[in-house]
């Protein structure tokens, strides 16, 4: 173990580093660029056994990665925004074959207006796709999450792709403290390759990838990825568990920060999730009874287990960073609200936009969010249950 | 923000203001110290103004927005105090390190500072001509916000600025980044 001072895409670029993919393809794009820029210095040092494949789109990348998958390979590659966009019909292809890729997503506003910052668009356009999404608070989760990535992806209960997200340059390109295991640790805790069943390369054994399923299959197909999410969410917990012995650092399907006991609540991702805990501090030393959770599985989304650990709130507010246009709320709030569903007796939930395009989360914007779901204690009714903050009218 | 230490560069591209708030992070880290750095990213250009950031703290820190109430503001190019708002949002006892042959005491009238904030002049620009040879004011802007913070001891500054320059330069040159840095420290004045 080795404490160290380092960007987010640096230490996710380490993590590769250490878990020694077969293959990489390469397309930049800010703000994860980074990534396989500093990982083509390990390839080029001879620090890895990779076959960096240089494509020219990300549409390419994945598919570089689809072929080398299901030739037998472990694959990995990184890309943001509308790197990912362009990947789309690519993404549905490694969920539909069931290849374990991992993918960084260090997520980004997608275009128009053109912008290069944080919001969670990309991912959250991709999570029907059929991978499974963590995502990461800092730099140390993102670099835990890119590791263990690759051991629930492989799972021989999933064999499917995994997506895992951090903010963009709040964390991607922010120095931060963290801690990185020992390269054998890594190694030993990702094992040797086995997360194809039938590789193209097993000449003796030939086998056919996207093969035409037309009304006679094709449901089938789909009904067999939609179990394997459904078994996902346990191989999550299994995997976290085994890294928290390894690390100390023990991960789950959601964080909780003081729940116990907690009337009012913020549900958030990433980093937005760091700094609502130092107001959730603040409204505590004040007395009043606040908590967050943070999930980190997205998909598949832990509905059952949310909606226990939100169950004894009266008053929570989703913060979403991003839209999704003409729905009743953000990503997340469709999600956690569709949760609280079948609860005896459920909290009144709001929902936030905020920081589209890398606009600022300040503390006094989480502090105004507290302050309204305080009110809410008494009226029990919102003045709006879905709108922007951070924003100027 | 309570416990913790925001700390704001402002300085021009290509001045080494990014990497100044990255070596700060990597020398309070070496002191055991929890730390962030992160540049403040827009369309980047040689001689456009640009701000940096650090968070230094005792305790691991959570909080990811920006930096709003600075208490320590480094101007790495003193022609941005005319430009620039260097003040804003900085804390009533807030310290400003400025590169500049200038006066403490006129300066801080002229930026307008409150009784209690306080200014420390260094010639940056003079101290990495005579020393790199050239105008590099960003290890000397670090040796005279080490000591006018006290954040980190010099000699943690002396030990990263080698490690970070060692992989990339000539013993020459880390040598008189280190002459650069020693010499603001004990230059710098308030």
């Amino acid at each position: 173990m080795k404490k160290v001072a380092m960007t987010g895409n640096v230490a996710v670029a380490n993590a590769m580093r250490q878990i020694n993919p077969d293959v990489c393809a390469a397309y930049p794009i800010t703000p994860s660029t980074e990534i396989m820029q500093q990982f083509s210095t390990f390839v080029a040092n001879g620090q890895v056994d990779t076959e960096l494949v240089t494509v020219e789109s990300e549409h390419s990348a994945m598919s570089a990665c689809i072929g080398a998958a299901a030739a037998g390979g472990r694959v990995m590659n990184a890309t943001s925004a509308n790197g990912l966009a362009l990947m789309w019909e690519m993404l549905y292809i490694a969920a539909g074959n069931r290849l374990p890729i991992v993918l960084s997503c260090v997520n980004r506003a997608l275009s128009a207006p053109i912008n290069i910052h944080c919001d969670h668009s990309d991912s959250m356009g991709a999570r029907d796709s059929g991978w499974i999404q963590l995502y990461a608070e800092n730099a140390q989760e993102a670099y835990d999450n890119t590791i263990q990535a690759v051991r629930i992806g492989e799972h021989p209960d999933l064999h499917l792709p995994v997506m895992s997200c951090m903010d963009g340059f709040i964390i991607s390109h922010s120095i931060e403290n963290l801690e990185l295991l020992d390269d054998r640790q890594v190694g030993d805790f990702v094992g040797p390759y086995k997360g194809t069943a039938y590789p193209l390369l097993d000449l003796a054994n030939p086998v056919t990838y996207g093969a035409l399923h037309l009304q006679d299959y094709y449901i089938e197909s789909r009904k067999q990825l939609h179990e394997a999410h459904k078994r996902a969410k346990n191989i999550v917990i299994e995997v976290g568990r085994e890294y928290g012995k390894l690390s100390g650092r023990s991960y789950g399907l959601f964080e909780t920060y003081k729940m116990d006991d907690a009337e009012i609540g913020i549900v958030a991702l990433n980093s937005a999730a760091g700094t609502a805990k130092v107001v959730v501090d603040e409204f505590r030393a004040k007395g009043v009874k606040a908590g967050l959770l943070k999930p980190r599985l997205f998909r598949p989304f832990p509905y059952l287990e949310i909606a226990d650990a939100l169950k004894g709130l009266k008053a929570l507010c989703v913060l979403d960073r991003a839209d999704s246009f003409g729905a009743a709320g953000g990503p997340l709030f469709i999600e956690v609200r569709s949760a609280l569903y079948d609860l005896p007796k459920r909290p009144v939930a709001i929902n936030k936009i905020f920081g589209l395009g890398g606009r600022d989360l300040g503390l006094d914007d989480l502090r105004k969010v507290f302050e309204e779901l305080v009110t809410l204690l008494d009226k029990g009714q919102a003045k709006s249950l879905y709108e922007y903050i951070t924003v100027r009218e | 923000m309570a416990g913790i230490l925001e700390v704001r560069w402002h300085g021009r591209g290509g001045q080494g203001t990014v990497t100044a708030a990255k070596v700060l992070a990597e020398a309070v880290m070496a002191e055991g110290k929890n730390v962030q750095a992160f540049p403040e990213y827009g369309p980047e250009r040689m001689g456009a103004p640009l701000r940096a950031y650090n968070r230094i703290s005792e305790t691991p820190m959570t909080i990811h927005c920006q930096v709003t109430n600075p208490a320590v503001v480094a101007v790495v190019d003193a022609t941005l105090l005319d430009t620039v708002d260097v003040t804003e949002g900085a804390t009533d006892d807030a310290i400003f390190v400025i590169n500049t042959p200038g006066d403490p005491g006129e300066l801080k009238k002229k930026m307008k500072l409150k009784s209690k904030q306080k200014v420390f002049c260094v010639d940056a620009n003079a101290i990495s001509l005579e020393t790199i040879g050239r105008i590099m004011p960003n290890t000397p802007m670090l040796g005279a916000v080490v000591k006018a913070t006290k954040v980190i001891k010099l000699d943690t500054l002396l030990a990263d600025i080698r490690a970070s320059f060692g992989k990339k330069f000539a013993e020459k040159i880390i040598q008189s980044n280190l002459d650069a840095a020693s010499r603001a420290y004990g230059e710098v004045r308030s």
